[in-house]
């Protein structure tokens, strides 16, 4: 035991006199969720509107004041022909054009249908759709308003009701994504690169020719970053909760297990790759390419798993980090107990089980 | 009259904030001879070397390497030298022959002469037959003797050498040094630093280096003879621990 | 015995690293491979401290085998590798620290061993290990090799890239180490240190060329070895290759050492073809063989 605690000091001091590992250990966290939580966003806001109205009646007045009112929206100018739309896109700032039909109001009382035209500006997929789907809503609650029928409304009248995160705050979406993330990386990164300093430094060497067991030396090199993760996991959960408001609907108690659990597949993973790799820089790459892409591209962290074609999704179950998205958002976003999360723990668990095995396995005793 | 030097230095100081790296060295080359800088690690050989191959500004002091100042004229000075460091030498990914072509080409040797001295190259140093096997895959004796080749493919008016044989055979050592030896007999100028003191016993004339000065110049025998040692070696434990 | 090795190979592809070594070391006793980077020094060094497997052979520290007995040699030995392989981002202190608490012993317990190596190097105990001059770091990495107390002690080139003071000074050290009954067993690219140990084996590519003491190797040398000088040393060297009775040509620092194929060389019958090919200041004189002469000579082809 008076093995393990030094060893586990030694590392403690390799921590704390390297800036880079504390860099990388305790600003990412901080930089990370306050990049996503304020920066980065999927809503939208004040997007600039141009208007073309080719009827100028009441009705479009008010459609347009009920527009202009909006939080998303602010007209930037008033167009008076069809040849205009093309230039005042290309300019870049106007985001969409809304096109009203000539005599809007008088076909809307006769005979009962209006044409109103969207064009967006299709160079970002995301603001465009957001942006039209917006638009739809507003109109939809002036048609409700006013009970007449506004075209192109659908034709079936559908009602979305956003559970779980009624406003759309994407920082609710962001958090268990940067939270994987940084376990990931701190996790994963950091443990392969330290083993992997040990080999190239050639202290390795020194190591194995001592009465150490190789379970010592990989428990010591683990440990000190299984008890960094966990700070990690408590301040990105404390800044959510307190700088963003995302709520915490299910169990802390559960979300902590369910991180211990997750830090420990990371783990695992780090001291694989230290397995395969010579130096920090070669278990730097693998860290970055073999983990933090499929963490960020597959996880569903950032691109929805349902919108990717199959091959992609398929690949997507075999990235531990989804799972984890799924258990977190599970119990912070939607509440949820450990009775509707067992499945994804167990894979998680699952894989955890096999990493350590491959990498007790490929562990050496000897060098080569 | 001619000016027989290769190397003048005078006064050279070197200061890295408050530290005296290289302080106020004097000595001369003269045109065809070995001549060894030799010193303990810190004692500012390596500060000095930089400052005469061009690549580091000295702080005061003067110093002329063939024919060129330091201070105004690195860039032909560089044109005119070699070098040759057991820490890097050549590109192990690379051939023998593609070594030999990529270096040919940045001291801006013709195609054709290229391919004139990589022949006979090959032929003098006996790598026929791993012309093109990778610098990395041949033993470290003959990466040393081919680094020297290659070092000397622009026909350059001195030549440094930095630690050439160290963890080298003897044998191959030898043939290393009989190479220097033909360099220098055909007017090349051979400057070696080294804290091998059996290095120092090859040179027509060596300086060592302590605390940034230099504390003793001679032949090696005359050394030897003054310290009343039996060899280089002696002399430098004799001078090092004062 | 403290260390057996039996009929050793190893090889990596197509290079033979070790090619059939065996030896034997006494215990207590200060035993030195000698050859250059290449001769398969590290690659043994490794097989006896359990690091590396051989393709074939057997070997014994301490009484257990090199194989079979991993843990129990870990225990009993100590290593330095040829790098330095310390911690350069901890103290010198917090160094042998570590390595006291790995080996489950503690500095105090065996200062004794290490007191007069430490000694020299206390005063920058708490220092980074990295800031350390070369001298030093080779004197905390021997400490911290030494720190458990081991039956047999494995250096790999603890003195290359140190200046003469410090190999000095580190061969002093492993002589009083000796006394305290440690069997070393050290690797060296320089022939002049061979003269210190008790016993040497020369090694080139991967082969034992000779074992035996340093004063029998140079006793067994085969023939009188002349020293030659002149004034230009490469005329003098082209010249004698071209004697036609010459055995071996080698400079030697100032001097050529001049073997010859004949029992009944004479020497001015080689001064006047010297003579001959402009040759002045001519010197011819028989010197005594030193250990680089015999490794030569062994490994000449």
């Amino acid at each position: 035991m008076k093995r393990f605690t030094g060893f586990v000091l030694k590392e403690f001091r390799h921590i704390f006199r390297d800036r880079r590992s504390l860099f990388i250990l305790f600003g990412m966290p901080v930089a990370q969720i306050m990049l996503f939580g304020f920066a980065i966003t999927n809503e939208i806001n004040n997007v600039d509107l141009a208007i073309l109205d080719r009827s100028k009646d009441d009705t479009t007045k008010e459609i347009i004041n009920k527009i202009a009112a909006s939080e998303y929206f602010s007209i930037e100018q008033f167009l008076d022909s069809e040849s205009e739309i093309a230039p005042v896109f290309r300019k870049g700032k106007v985001k969409a054009v809304l096109y009203f039909e000539p005599d809007f109001g008088k076909k809307l009382i006769q005979p009962g249908r209006a044409k109103i035209q969207v064009v967006t500006d299709a160079t970002d997929p995301n603001v465009a759709s957001t942006v039209s789907n917006y638009i739809a809503s507003i109109l939809q609650s002036y048609q409700q308003e006013t009970r007449r029928v506004v075209e192109p409304e659908y034709q079936v009248v559908s009602e979305v009701r956003m559970l779980y995160n009624p406003e759309l705050k994407s920082v609710y979406m962001f958090v268990p994504g940067v939270m994987t993330v940084i376990l990931m990386l701190v996790s994963a990164m950091m443990t392969s690169i330290s083993i992997t300093r040990e080999k190239e430094q050639g202290t390795m060497e020194i190591l194995l020719v001592s009465p150490l067991k190789p379970l010592q030396v990989i428990l010591g090199k683990v440990f000190p970053y299984v008890f960094l993760s966990i700070t990690n996991a408590v301040v990105i959960v404390v800044l959510s909760i307190f700088v963003f408001g995302v709520p915490v609907n299910g169990s802390l108690f559960l979300l902590a297990l369910e991180s211990i659990l997750f830090i420990v597949t990371s783990l695992a993973l780090g001291i694989l790759i230290s397995t395969i790799s010579a130096t920090q820089q070669t278990a730097m790459m693998v860290s970055l390419m073999g983990l933090m892409l499929p963490v960020i591209l597959l996880s569903g962290f950032i691109f929805p798993i349902s919108s990717m074609p199959l091959p992609l999704q398929l690949i997507s179950h075999i990235v531990p980090a989804k799972w984890f998205i799924v258990i977190v958002k599970g119990i912070m976003l939607k509440g949820v107990g450990f009775a509707y999360l067992w499945k994804e723990t167990l894979i998680l668990a699952g894989m955890t089980l096999f990493f350590i095995g491959l990498s007790a396995k490929k562990y050496k005793i000897r060098l080569e | 009259m001619k000016n027989e030097n290769a190397i003048t230095v005078s006064e050279l100081t070197k200061t890295f904030g408050t530290f005296t790296a290289v302080n106020a060295i004097s000595f001369e080359v003269k045109k065809g001879e070995i001549f060894g800088f030799l010193g303990a690690n810190g004692a500012g050989k390596t500060t000095a070397m930089k400052m005469l191959i061009g690549i580091l500004k000295p702080s005061s002091g003067q110093a002329t390497v063939a024919g060129f100042d330091v201070h105004t004229e690195s860039e032909a000075i560089k044109r005119n030298i070699g070098y040759m460091s057991q820490k890097f030498a050549l590109y192990d990914d690379l051939t023998v022959r593609e070594n030999i072509t990529f270096f040919g080409g940045i001291y801006g040797l013709s195609r054709k002469r290229i391919q004139e001295k990589s022949k006979q190259l090959i032929e003098d140093l006996g790598l026929g037959a791993v012309g093109k096997s990778l610098v990395g895959s041949l033993p470290l004796g003959w990466k040393q003797k081919l680094a020297f080749s290659v070092a000397m493919l622009h026909d350059p008016q001195i030549v440094f050498l930095d630690e050439p044989t160290g963890g080298v055979d003897p044998i191959t050592r030898r043939q290393f040094w009989e190479m220097i030896y033909k360099a220098a007999h055909a007017g090349t100028t051979l400057f070696v630093t080294t804290h091998y003191m059996d290095e120092a016993e090859y040179c027509n004339r060596v300086s060592i280096m302590v605390n940034g000065k230099i504390e003793a110049l001679d032949t090696p025998k005359n050394l030897k003879q003054h310290f009343e040692a039996a060899t280089m070696n002696d002399v430098f434990l004799k001078l090092a621990r004062g | 015995m403290s260390i057996q090795v039996h009929e050793i190979y190893k090889s990596y592809g197509q290079v033979n690293a070790l090619d059939n070594i065996s030896f034997e070391v006494k215990s207590g006793e200060l035993f030195g491979l000698i050859g250059p980077d290449g001769a398969g020094k590290t690659t043994l060094f490794r097989i006896l401290t359990t690091l590396l497997l051989p393709d074939r052979g057997n070997a014994r520290v301490a009484g257990y085998d090199v194989v079979r007995d991993l843990n129990a040699i870990r225990r009993h030995v100590g290593y330095m590798p040829g790098r330095f392989s310390l911690y350069q981002d901890l103290t010198v202190e917090e160094n042998l620290e570590f390595f006291a608490t790995i080996f489950g012993t503690t500095i105090a317990e065996n200062y004794d061993l290490i007191k007069d190596i430490y000694v020299q190097i206390e005063p920058f105990k708490d220092r980074r290990a990295g800031k350390l001059s070369g001298g030093m770091k080779q004197k905390l990495a021997l400490s911290c090799a030494l720190i458990h107390r081991p039956k047999v002690l494995f250096l790999d080139e603890p003195t290359t890239g140190v200046d003469p003071v410090s190999r000095k000074e580190f061969w002093e050290m492993l002589k009083r180490l000796q006394e305290k009954d440690i069997t070393i067993l050290v690797s060296t690219p320089y022939m002049d240190e061979a003269a210190l140990c008790d016993q040497i084996a020369l090694m080139q590519d991967g082969k034992i060329l000779e074992i035996d003491t340093p004063e029998a190797i140079v006793r067994h040398y085969p023939k009188p070895i002349y020293k030659v000088g002149a004034h230009d040393m490469y005329l003098l060297i082209e010249t004698l290759k071209a004697y036609p009775h010459r055995h071996s040509v080698y400079p030697f620092g100032e001097y050529v050492h001049y073997t010859d194929t004949r029992m009944d060389f004479d020497s001015g019958e080689l001064q006047t073809f010297l003579e001959a090919h402009n040759l002045s200041e001519i010197h011819i004189e028989e010197t005594a063989p030193t250990i680089e002469d015999t490794f030569m000579e062994l490994a000449k082809p």
